[in-house]
């Protein structure tokens, strides 16, 4: 963060090469905060039309008619949107990502291990579109039986309950894809942090005849807490900002709906995705303000994980 | 450095891991309507002296309604003049519009006639000189089902509203017995689809039900969905797409889309004068109907939604296209626009709309166009 900080060595010469090479890793450095800000700025300068004559209450209004006369427009049921798939597929992703990670690191036979880790990696390079394809013509018909028996049987739980008999594009669904698409963020990092256990400490803990389950839960899970959550947190980066397969799979209904196998459900990018192009100038600029706002959703949820890693900094590093 | 721990104590108890290879399968999702090869109508239209060949490129973009229809004019026009290229893309109407007012391209597509403040930014663009709204493309929306065994569907619009916004919601509902009493529908719950993202089409569908049945249909009108229930679908081929994956559903579409829908089957609309049928004739007759307001060549059409005329297909829709009626800039090749139009307007231009799910306009609707079409033939020659 400090980006003028005094050389480690005073009073001695600089040479060239360490002062045009400081010049550059300076100069990198505040590129990207000078693209950010960047970004920031024209995210508040082109949203504001749309903020000054909003008619409806940006923070409950639950439509989307920001062309109208007067505009109305609300982001409540796409903040709703955004973190309730993006909740779902954490619940789904981060239990398996884990385990996948903790299964080639520490249980697979070495070639098995390498091919898995290798296809859990090629998992990441399938862009979305083929993902929302996927989901919405093969996965969603796979699992309209899933939802109904959940609706069936655990419809007793007002989020499964299922009131119009109706299961395809629904935010479960969403959920399981977007899953799919954060597996591999979460188990590729994770997979790095559990390499970096000390193996003293792995060692350690089976000679004292722990079991493997009894060394993971003691040695590696405690040591490798903060950068888990960095990928947790990574995954949900990219579940929050996921569009396209996001947009073809939703019902984007403007309507804040718990019940996640009803069809129904929006996000904030897809939505930007689907109003844009027949947008006109004040439907563009309230869609700014809702990409604007997902911006500081994010940099809320990034930089909540930095200080979550860093409260938890004596667990890591160089010991 | 990282220590890296091998796995070497791993195999002792037995862990399988079954991989799961998933199989995908993808169902191709383009555009329903296939553009013929063009190359007889082509040399149709050369013999018929439809086609004057000015060399040049212009870009143009806006409505995807139109996109199908402008693809194929193009590939008719392309093919008889090789020097000259038409690149349309389909952005739709609003970043049309402001692409044509920021001068970013030749011509726009719309689907609603560009009015008021637009028309005077319009009118700056071109460089004082009045902007035209032309409409050239005529086309429908269809109501497509997917019932099984249910071969002729007839609804009138106090139902399809009241389907739409859910009042309606199990195809045994008395309001659609009543219509269709030599069929046996389903005790089941209807699956309505509508479209996801921001479209003319639903505009224009939800301008018709306003109209048609306003005691049923009491939510806005415009390019946003705002009636409660039912599903979204991105795109026209998204919502044909879900109405044939869902036995007992139901959507609306532009009329190329059910052309070669399997499974789903439009429904007739009854207003009074018998069932009609979505086909390019009968939306035609709805067009050749609709009162125009025509002032020095700009043309905005008053769609008669409400139509009775025997035959008429009522979910008629036209869209336009802004020109300047002079003062293109020449690096926007004002020529090769007008003589693209001039043929877009000519009977062989109209005649290839009906083969591709669009209605070919008529009568004095059609004569309108053609002069304003001349109007902007005489202004892109300096």
């Amino acid at each position: 963060m400090n980006l003028m900080a005094p050389p480690l060595i005073t009073g001695t010469s600089v040479r060239p090469g360490d002062r045009n090479f400081r010049l550059f890793t300076t100069g990198a450095g505040v590129a990207v905060l000078a693209v950010l800000a960047a970004i920031a700025a024209f995210l508040v300068w082109k949203s504001i039309p749309a903020l000054q004559n909003n008619t409806g209450n940006i923070f409950t209004n639950e439509q989307w008619l920001p062309d109208a006369d007067p505009p109305q427009w609300g982001i409540a049921v796409l903040i709703f949107g955004t973190i309730w798939t993006s909740v779902i597929a954490m619940t789904l992703a981060v239990p398996v990502g884990i385990g996948t990670a903790l299964y080639i690191t520490f249980y697979a036979p070495r070639r098995i291990a390498r091919t898995l880790g290798f296809i859990v990696d090629l998992l990441a390079a399938v862009p979305s579109i083929i993902f929302g394809l996927w989901g919405l013509y093969y996965f969603m018909p796979e699992i309209v039986p899933t939802a109904q028996w959940l609706s069936t049987y655990l419809g007793w739980l007002p989020i499964f309950s299922n009131d119009l008999d109706l299961y395809t594009k629904s935010i479960l669904i969403a959920g399981f894809v977007l899953a799919m698409m954060i597996l591999p963020t979460v188990s590729a990092i994770s997979r790095e942090v559990f390499w970096q256990v000390p193996k003293g400490h792995i060692e350690a803990s089976l000679a004292l005849g722990a079991t493997r389950w009894e060394m993971i839960r003691m040695a590696v899970l405690p040591f490798s807490k903060p950068g888990m959550i960095s990928a947790a947190m990574l995954g949900l980066g990219r579940a929050l900002g996921e569009t396209i397969a996001v947009a073809l799979i939703l019902s984007a209904v403007f309507e804040i709906n718990w019940q996640i196998t009803e069809p129904g459900g929006n996000s904030i990018a897809a939505n930007i995705a689907l109003k844009w192009g027949e947008a006109a100038d004040n439907g563009r600029s309230a869609l700014i303000a809702t990409g604007m706002v997902l911006f500081f959703i994010t940099l809320v949820v990034n930089m909540t994980a930095r200080w979550v890693v860093n409260r938890r900094r004596d667990f890591s590093g160089a010991n | 450095m990282r220590p890296r721990v091998t796995p070497r104590f791993a195999a002792t108890r037995g862990f399988v891991v079954v991989l799961a290879a998933t199989s995908v399968s993808l169902v191709a999702c383009g555009d329903s309507t296939s553009v013929n090869p063009a190359i007889p109508a082509a040399e149709a239209a050369m013999a018929a002296g439809d086609i004057t060949c000015i060399d040049g490129k212009i870009q143009a973009a806006g409505s995807s309604a139109q996109a199908n229809a402008i693809t194929e004019w193009v590939n008719v026009y392309q093919t008889a003049c090789p020097q000259s290229t038409i690149d349309y893309q389909p952005v739709g109407s609003g970043a049309g519009v402001e692409a044509f007012l920021s001068a970013q391209t030749s011509f726009g597509g719309t689907d609603k006639p560009v009015v008021e403040e637009d028309l005077a930014a319009a009118t700056d663009r071109c460089g004082g000189n009045p902007a035209l709204n032309i409409p050239l493309v005529g086309g429908a929306i269809a109501v497509a089902y997917h019932l099984e065994g249910i071969e002729e569907l007839t609804l009138d619009p106090a139902t399809i509203a009241g389907i739409f916004s859910s009042d309606i919601t199990r195809w045994n509902d008395p309001a659609i017995v009543a219509l269709n009493s030599t069929v046996v529908l389903p005790d089941a719950a209807i699956a309505q689809f509508h479209r996801s993202d921001s479209s003319g089409t639903t505009a224009n569908f939800s301008d018709y039900l306003e109209s048609t049945a306003p005691n049923a249909w009491d939510y806005d009108t415009g390019k946003e969905w705002t009636a409660p229930g039912g599903q979204g679908a991105k795109g026209s081929d998204q919502v044909i797409a879900s109405v044939a994956q869902t036995p007992n559903s139901i959507g609306y579409v532009e009329l190329s889309y059910i052309l070669d829908a399997i499974n789903a089957k439009p429904v007739s609309i009854d207003q009074g004068a018998g069932p009609v049928l979505p086909t390019a004739e009968n939306a035609s007759v709805t067009l050749a109907s609709s009162p125009t307001l025509n002032e020095d060549g700009n043309i905005i059409l008053d769609i008669d939604y409400t139509t009775q005329v025997t035959g008429a297909y009522p979910i008629s829709i036209v869209t336009y296209e802004i020109v300047c009626s002079a003062g293109l800039d020449a690096r926007k090749n004002p020529e090769l626009v007008a003589a693209f139009l001039a043929f877009a307007a000519s009977d062989s231009g109209q005649k290839l709309l009906g083969d591709i799910g669009y209605v070919p306009l008529s009568g004095d609707l059609l004569t309108g166009v053609r002069q304003s079409v001349d109007t902007v033939l005489a202004g892109a020659v300096r």
